[in-house]
């Protein structure tokens, strides 16, 4: 048992997705994990107790969710990929903390095993109920990035595009999961170390009197100096001017926000990524992500059985939303139908996106995943 | 046999999910099929019911949940009247004859197959292997999953130092699901 | 005073950023050059020294502090100072914040900072209120003492934040006034210098809520007051280093003792073989 393994456990595993996320993270160098347990993320912080050691990183099991959230962007700031994993009743208390994330644009990834709420909810049972919240939960505006995985691989590769993203945008990044995905057990192939594509921050030119911690590049994210490495960074959570320095007034406000916003939307074609299933001549389509999206595919397959033309559009970036695809979509087909383990969040989205062009149905269903008759009922019914 | 579903059903402790996932891993590492496991989770898993899905197939998973299995493998009375009634017409039930005494109300055409694995166990000097007992039994019985495969996985999920115990816990099961399956 | 005077602590203070929003008579002043003066005097590598802090008057030092500097959310500086400590632990990190921020919405994290002896130095500024607010009582605020949000006297025990600190694990505890320039100077530069969890304690006026609203005269009263009724108590046990309305001040070092820190207690894993099969 007392074998230290690498940090890239190279190989074909039956893994969970819990599991599958962990070893996502430290595949990609990841060295810093703070976290308080939750069920169902609680796998994610057991494995990392256990592997950072191995691998000569931290982990630290913080009194709290706050807490865990703002170890990690220290870390963050000392040069050091960072992680904290958590569920619905930590997400609002990470919230908090996410916005200074934002703010101070700090690398780094809040992953969320989804589970029901409000309150303290279904802690055992599956969720979408914060795909909302991963939006809109920090005070304030600001644009995120948020990923849905939908299997135990995805979990291993959404976690490294998720620190990949985090690095190359600077803002902490979410991998917005479920319950079902987190404890769902499947083959994942981890690659060779030399095969996983890893982004790392941009770094400053060398310190000089002139150097400017918030003056961005062409593509709106500024270069990022560690502490101990001369700058004399200085950051704070207030509305900042270039050096840093904090400027209270409307023109900073609206300069500095409408970057943060920008340097997501203005890049949404190199962030959003959806992938689509038997949607070319389809006439009724189904978008879902997560869990979910499993069922929808089964549903299609099925319903192509049947001789309807249905389709699947998956979402694998959710924030920022891929508003062109759905016009797209709603101008080539009848309906699209959203099945979410929620009371209808994103499909509000899919609406505004479809102008009327199409019908939407949205599929509400809580504390478990549709089957695929479910989804199937519908797109028959639709389909007459 | 393109899409299988499995259900395994017992206590706590049982080391149930556990032969869930050496099934998984074997499935979908060792023979190159498709496997996906789902867990009942919470209070359940620590004491009282507990239960793990399997679903083995030529093609890929979609909808993960098991919903009317055609392999239900029961270690407890508990399980057993909980999930039968879920087992498909000419499904198979395997189970230990030490912890199901009552098998009635079965769906149509259920073919039947027990062992006294928890018996086998204690005379192997460990109870704890009585789940083992039963994979290999279930190998003998369905042969959903191949011997082989089964034994690389049963041998790289247990802890170390274990290795022969566990080996001979499977092959008990395993030859006594041949003498059942050949009749002898 | 020529505008081409230097202050000795120039090359330690972001010059462009002043005047800074303290008040006149406030403490802070005196406070942060304290603490300029024990980094300059440490010795240690400037560009390895990380100052932190939370919301509050005491909250804007890391802005003007030409090190590495974070300003965080109120409460949360010490899980971030955590954060880069363990993350990179060649960096010396100070947090420096105010009562209500450490104590108050940020008292959870203190005592499980102390517990765990993570090797970062917290210097707290206790003024008895929330300034920056206005004057609402906190955590420290002695009972009877006036305040915006306690108009009749306030009616809560207070912490004695030096013996909450010494319980909690902190293996360097003590307390000064603003007053005491050269022995809160050498305490801070022990801190830094000490491994382990840290904890100062500086009673500081605040003359323009504190103060005003209980009669306590302006700053320099306030300074005058400490001299006369601070007593050192050197290692005593800090539950006797109590605080009261208009009574005497017990200040001094109290605690200074070695245990092994967060990082010091991380599984040794050269114990273990190294296994790079699958």
């Amino acid at each position: 048992m007392n074998n230290i393994k690498p940090a890239v456990l190279t190989g074909e595993h039956f893994m969970n997705g819990d599991y599958a996320c962990a070893e996502g993270a430290l595949a990609c160098g990841c060295r810093f994990f703070a976290g308080y347990p939750i069920t169902p993320a609680t796998e994610i912080s057991e494995k990392m107790s256990r592997r950072m050691p191995e691998v000569g990183g931290i982990f630290i099991q913080m009194e709290d969710e706050m807490a865990s959230m703002n170890a990690i962007l220290g870390a963050s700031w000392a040069g050091v990929k960072s992680m904290t994993a958590t569920s619905g009743p930590g997400f609002s208390l990470m919230m908090e903390n996410f916005g200074l994330g934002i703010m101070m644009e700090v690398p780094c990834v809040l992953v969320n095993i989804q589970r029901g709420g409000p309150s303290t909810g279904l802690p055992t049972l599956v969720g979408q109920q914060d795909m909302m919240q991963a939006r809109w939960g920090s005070h304030g505006d600001y644009e995120v990035i948020a990923l849905t995985p939908s299997s135990p691989q995805e979990m291993f590769d959404f976690t490294i595009k998720a620190f990949n993203l985090s690095e190359k945008y600077r803002l902490p990044v979410l991998l917005m999961s479920d319950e079902i995905v987190g404890h769902m057990t499947e083959k994942v192939v981890i690659p060779e170390e030399k095969d996983i594509k890893i982004v790392n921050r941009k770094k400053p030119e060398k310190y000089t009197d002139k150097y400017l911690m918030y003056k961005a590049d062409k593509d709106l994210v500024p270069p990022m100096a560690n502490a101990g490495e001369g700058y004399k960074v200085i950051t704070t959570g207030l509305t900042h001017d270039e050096k840093g320095y904090p400027a209270m007034n409307a023109e900073a406000q609206e300069k500095l926000i409408k970057r943060l916003c920008d340097k997501i939307l203005k890049n949404k074609a190199d962030i959003i990524e959806t992938q689509e299933q038997e949607t070319e001549d389809a006439e009724i389509i189904v978008v879902a992500y997560g869990s979910p999206a499993r069922s929808a595919l089964s549903a299609v397959k099925l319903a192509r059985k049947e001789g309807i033309k249905a389709g699947l559009l998956r979402l694998i970036t959710v924030w920022p939303f891929p508003d062109e695809k759905i016009l797209e979509v709603a101008n080539k087909v009848k309906t699209i139908i959203v099945p979410e383990i929620n009371r209808g969040q994103i499909v509000r989205e899919v609406e505004r996106c479809s102008y009327g062009k199409c019908n939407v149905i949205s599929l509400p269903k809580l504390g478990n995943i549709h089957t695929p008759y479910e989804i199937l009922k519908v797109i028959k019914e639709v389909s007459l | 046999m393109k899409h299988i579903e499995i259900k395994i059903g017992g206590f706590g402790g049982q080391g149930i999910v556990l032969s869930g996932f050496i099934m998984g891993k074997a499935a979908s590492i060792y023979d190159k099929k498709n496997a996906t496991l789902t867990q009942s989770y919470g209070p359940e898993s620590r004491g009282g019911a507990c239960s793990a899905q399997l679903i083995v197939s030529e093609e890929e998973v979609d909808y993960p949940e098991v919903q009317k299995p055609e392999i239900l493998m029961v270690i407890s009375q508990e399980a057993y009247e909980k999930f039968t009634p879920c087992l498909v017409k000419g499904g198979i039930l395997i189970y230990d004859e030490d912890l199901v005494n009552s098998v009635n109300n079965l769906p149509k055409e259920t073919r039947i197959y027990s062992i006294p694995s928890t018996r086998f166990a204690e005379e192997l000097g460990r109870k704890i292997v009585t789940n083992i007992i039963m994979l290999g039994f279930f190998t003998a019985i369905t042969s959903v999953i191949s011997y082989e495969s089964m034994k690389k996985s049963v041998l790289s999920s247990i802890p170390a130092g274990t290795e022969e115990l566990n080996l001979k816990a499977f092959q008990k099961g395993y030859e006594f699901g041949l003498e059942k399956v050949n009749g002898v | 005073m020529s505008m081409n005077e230097i202050h000795p602590m120039d090359k330690l203070i972001r010059a462009d950023r002043m005047p800074h929003i303290w008040c006149s008579g406030c403490g802070l002043g005196t406070n942060f050059i304290c603490y300029l003066t024990a980094m300059e005097k440490s010795g240690l590598d400037l560009n390895k020294c990380v100052i932190v802090s939370g919301i509050g008057c005491t909250g804007r030092i890391p802005g003007y502090t030409n090190i590495d500097s974070f300003h965080t959310t109120h409460g949360r500086a010490i899980p971030f100072a955590l954060g880069l400590k363990l993350a990179n632990p060649e960096l010396t990190v100070t947090v420096f914040s105010g009562d209500g921020d450490l104590f108050a919405i940020g008292g959870n994290h203190f005592i499980h900072a102390a517990r765990r002896n993570v090797d970062i130095n917290i210097i707290c500024v206790n003024n008895f209120n929330y300034g920056m607010t206005g004057g609402q009582f906190g955590p420290t605020t002695p009972l009877d003492a006036k305040t915006t949000t306690s108009p009749y006297g306030n009616y809560e025990h207070p912490f004695n934040l030096v013996d909450l600190a010494a319980a909690s694990g902190a293996v360097y505890v003590a307390r000064w006034t603003s007053i005491h320039v050269r022995r809160l100077s050498k305490s801070i530069e022990e801190a830094l210098l000490k491994k382990g969890f840290t904890f100062i304690e500086i009673i500081s006026p605040c003359p323009t809520n504190y103060g005003r609203r209980n009669k306590l005269g302006d700053g320099l009263d306030e300074m005058k007051y400490y001299r006369e009724h601070s007593i050192i108590k050197h290692g005593i046990n800090p539950k006797e280093a109590d605080l009261s309305f208009n009574g005497e001040i017990v200040v001094g070092k109290f605690v200074d003792i070695d245990k092994p820190t967060f990082l010091d207690n991380q599984p040794d894993m050269s114990q273990m073989s190294v296994n790079n099969k699958k």
